[in-house]
């Protein structure tokens, strides 16, 4: 049995940042990853990195536009945190070696984003997310952290309701680890792969907030679901918002520029929910391209501007479109990229309520951070940009949370055979199934595409019924699920099954979450139900598991610090 | 479209030798290699195994042999490379061990990056605020940052085929994005450890990196641009600086190179002798022995000027 003070599961940006601030401050920690730390999806954030850091903006007026942004929903005392540390630590990666593009002062320069009432994105390129996590990726080299690769934690171990460690699978030798700790921060990334199609990768299929929901604690706004308004029809592959912040215009199938119709002012830098339901909406009035695709016109930006600030739109268009953006308009739609609900934390990162009154449901010794988290910074809709900022200063915050309470406590005992049992046991009962039976990916597929069917840019009663349906008909089915792979060495297939049984979950929670909220707020738009209704549905849901194991739904309050809600236009 | 892949299966735990498995998959337009092995391992064939994630060439996961030549298996589209065969093999990448099918062990390639010292290394006080620093310094940088590190340039590098101790084009190319930052405190002693044997100099230019890096960094240009560097900064005295000034100095003051010159310079007086005695005498035996008694070509001074006015 390893042991460590704190572990960090999940290796991309908000994991890097928790371990690298936990290891500061002279903690033993771990992280563990599924996959090659910079083999994380962070690495796929294209347009950059929002913070106040320019002269003439403050971060109040990045909180006000976060808090618009997040159609009230978000928590501003989180927001605030957000807004006013994230600066500084935009500066802390730049001296880490982040080589940000600069202004003629040799000065972190900026690019205009969506919602964003300030110039304030700061970027790489189109590389921004990358960049980042390479650089994050050395500075872990440099400190000589501790990292568990390619193992897939398969559950979390409490003891008295408190997390003792965790159990993984080595994913190239088959063999189980178990882990004892005091505390764990969970920064797994996003659910992207419960989603079809998505701009996410193979490996984001929201095992933490399962692992996390399993262990007591709450998810909160599931409903609350980013589809991107540009993505490639081909293979659902993300063209940054970045090509609009850089002057790209939106046009509908005869030539118009139709965001004009729908935000006079920000045109296509309106906040994405706006964008992709006014790109819905000339889809459903006849003026599509392609079926159900709009166009990005990049033509008149230049080539210089293309190939130095946009190069990687350049390939993906040209390699998965045949599209020389150059010379031609380029077909996207709305699809799914983001979900701005996720386990319900504090600001530092806690899971549970520290304040011993049990507001909601938590596990004690358990932080998130990331995507995996909700805070909650982005509400119904987040802000482009934002979440690179949301996992480097609250991945900081809950690396320094774990820290500190794993200080404060002792170790909790860990059953290490009764831990390696559990999970032998389920893989033996996998691979005794018969080879030719039901396959992880049919069903998968199944339910991504429910999903996107019935809980997308739009939505109404009787589709998100029927996804939620579908969803709970293919958990019942999951006993059928078998492996053609019965190997121990790296042995996806039997990955895939695992993995499928917690995207279920996360997609349930996805869909009670949705069926819940009465009202149209952010990304969650209800065409039964299409205004705003503060005055009953100004709250979070949350989805925890009760005492006899069944998802229920529950309630918190927003928290408000100077902002009103009033009615949001671009 | 209807498309044959010849794959590479291995499974050391059940397999004596490595085989191969033929498979038909049916894809889209714009179907990629990685997307027929997703349809295989998904419907056909479960116990397939491969890296794979983002699917847009960012994570660097899925490199593989395809066609003999290690890509991103996400980025190569059947329509790209139809013209190459009508069946299309699938390897696993080169120069690193196999752990099951197209998998392999990259321990080599992170160990070899680790020793680049690949993390900046500022020096003096912090500043205030940000590094200034002109946005050109820093695209300069942006090219070897495309680097997802996938390994493409490692396994179609044909030094480290027989040199496993080389540092390889990926390692190589980090250790460029740290010697030409302007941030860093350390370049002179990077450069130095970059000079040392199985470095910089070992590479042969073959070229091989730079049309399998499927993100443009282009590795053995970045050595080329690190070799400048360390010419310009003093740092004449390894082997492969003293062979780039005694064939420059040969060639400017006699038009022509003086193999003899340049072996005695590369390698210094008496090793030469020895150390290339043996192919001096094969060469001999073959009649392919350069002239012992170097003459200059007729024109060589108009050579000379046209050094001088390049200013080298």
């Amino acid at each position: 049995m390893r042991q460590h003070d704190v572990i960090v599961i999940g290796g991309g940006l908000a994991g890097m940042r928790a371990a690298q601030q936990a290891q500061a401050m002279g903690a033993d920690v771990a992280m563990i990853s599924k996959i090659f730390p910079t083999r994380s999806h962070s690495a796929a954030a294209q347009g950059g990195i929002n913070a106040a850091v320019g002269v003439g903006d403050s971060w109040e007026d990045h909180a006000y536009d976060t808090v618009k942004g997040s159609d009230y929903l978000g928590d501003q005392d989180a927001i605030e945190v957000l807004c006013e540390e994230g600066p500084a630590d935009i500066i802390a990666l730049e001296r880490m070696g982040v080589i940000f593009n600069r202004n003629g002062e040799g000065q972190i320069d900026m690019r205009a984003f969506g919602g964003a009432t300030n110039v304030r994105t700061c970027y790489v390129a189109d590389q921004t997310g990358q960049v980042i996590l390479h650089v994050m990726w050395e500075q872990l080299l440099k400190s000589g952290l501790t990292v568990y690769s390619e193992r897939f934690v398969t559950e979390l171990l409490q003891e008295d309701g408190r997390i003792s460690g965790c159990v993984a699978l080595e994913i190239p030798t088959g063999r189980i680890e178990i882990f004892q700790t005091r505390a764990i921060v969970l920064a797994t990334g996003g659910i992207g792969q419960v989603y079809y199609p998505t701009t996410n990768g193979l490996a984001v299929t929201g095992d933490g907030l399962a692992l996390a929901y399993r262990a007591g604690a709450s998810l909160m706004d599931m409903e609350m679901i980013q589809h991107h308004p540009t993505t490639l029809k081909a293979n659902g592959v993300l063209i940054t918002e970045g090509a609009r912040g850089e002057g790209a215009y939106l046009l509908n199938s005869v030539g118009e520029r139709f965001m004009e119709n729908y935000a006079p002012n920000m045109k296509e830098l309106a906040s994405r929910d706006v964008v992709s339901r006014a790109e819905t909406m000339e889809v459903r009035a006849g003026r599509a391209v392609d079926g159900d695709c709009v166009l990005l016109d990049l033509r008149h930006l230049g080539r210089d501007l293309v190939m130095t600030k946009l190069t990687q739109i350049f390939e993906l268009a040209r390699d998965y479109a045949g599209t020389n953006v150059l010379e031609e308009p380029l077909p996207i739609r709305p699809g799914h990229h983001y979900i701005m609900g996720g386990i319900k934390t504090d600001v530092d990162g806690r899971t549970w309520d520290p304040s011993g009154q049990g507001r909601w449901k938590g596990a004690e010794g358990l932080f998130a951070a990331g995507e995996t988290a909700n805070v909650s910074v982005h509400g119904g809709n987040r802000l482009g940009g934002n979440s690179l900022l949301d996992t480097v200063v609250f991945g900081r915050r809950s690396g320094a949370g774990a820290v500190e309470y794993a200080r404060s406590v002792g170790w909790a005992s860990v059953n290490e055979n009764a831990a390696i049992n559990g999970l032998e046991s389920r893989i033996k009962d996998i691979f005794s199934r018969p080879s030719d039976g039901l396959r992880a990916a049919t069903l998968r597929r199944q339910m991504g595409t429910a999903m996107n069917d019935g809980i997308a840019v739009f939505r109404n009663e009787e589709g998100m019924q029927k996804t939620l349906a579908t969803i709970r008909a293919i958990k019942e089915r999951l006993p059928e699920v078998s492996v053609h792979n019965k190997g121990r060495l790296f042995n996806t297939d039997l990955l895939s099954v695992l993995e499928l049984d917690y995207m279920l979950d996360v997609a349930e929670s996805v869909g009670m979450g949705a069926v819940t909220r009465k009202e149209s707020r952010g990304a969650h738009a209800r065409e039964d139900f299409p205004d705003r209704n503060d005055e009953d549905w100004l709250k979070h849901i949350v989805v925890a598991r009760s005492e006899d194991g069944q998802a229920e739904v529950g309630f918190l309050p927003v928290t408000m610090t100077k902002w009103e809600p009033i009615a949001r236009t671009y | 479209m209807s498309t044959k892949l010849d794959v590479y299966r291995f499974d050391p735990e059940t397999d004596q030798d490595p085989s191969r498995k033929q498979y038909e998959v049916d894809l889209p337009e714009y179907g990629t290699v990685l997307e027929g092995l997703l349809e295989v391992r998904d419907a056909q064939d479960g116990t397939l195994s491969m890296r794979c994630s983002c699917r847009s060439a960012i994570c660097g996961s899925c490199s593989m042999k395809i066609n003999g030549q290690s890509r991103l298996a996400c980025k190569t589209l059947i329509s790209q490379i139809e013209h190459e065969g009508e069946t299309i093999t699938v390897d696993p990448m080169g120069n690193m061990p196999v752990i099951k099918d197209l998998v392999v062990d990259m321990d080599s390639f992170w160990d070899k990056m680790k020793t680049v010292g690949p993390y900046l290394k500022p020096e003096g006080p912090e500043p205030e605020r940000e590094n200034l620093v002109s946005n050109d310094s820093m695209m300069r940088l942006a090219v070897a940052m495309n680097c997802i590190m996938c390994g493409a340039c490692v396994s179609d590098c044909t030094v480290l085929e027989v040199d496993k101790s080389f540092l390889g084009p990926a390692a190589l190319a980090k250790a460029f994005r740290f010697a030409a930052d302007p941030r860093d405190g350390h370049t002179e002693e990077r450069l130095k450890s970059y000079v040392e044997p199985s470095g910089i100099w070992d590479c042969t230019r073959c070229n091989m990196c730079v049309q399998a890096c499927p993100k443009d960094v282009e590795p053995m240009e970045r050595i080329m641009d690190m070799r400048v560097m360390a010419i310009e900064s003093g740092l004449t005295d390894s082997r492969g600086a003293r062979h780039v000034e005694g064939f420059s100095n040969s060639v400017k003051h006699s038009g022509l190179l003086d193999e003899f010159a340049l072996a005695r310079k590369t390698f210094g007086f008496p090793k030469w002798g020895f150390e290339l005695a043996p192919f001096g005498i094969r060469r001999l035996l073959r009649r392919r022995l350069p002239p012992i008694i170097h003459k200059g070509i007729s024109t060589a001074k108009r050579v000379t000027r046209i050094f001088e006015r390049l200013g080298v």
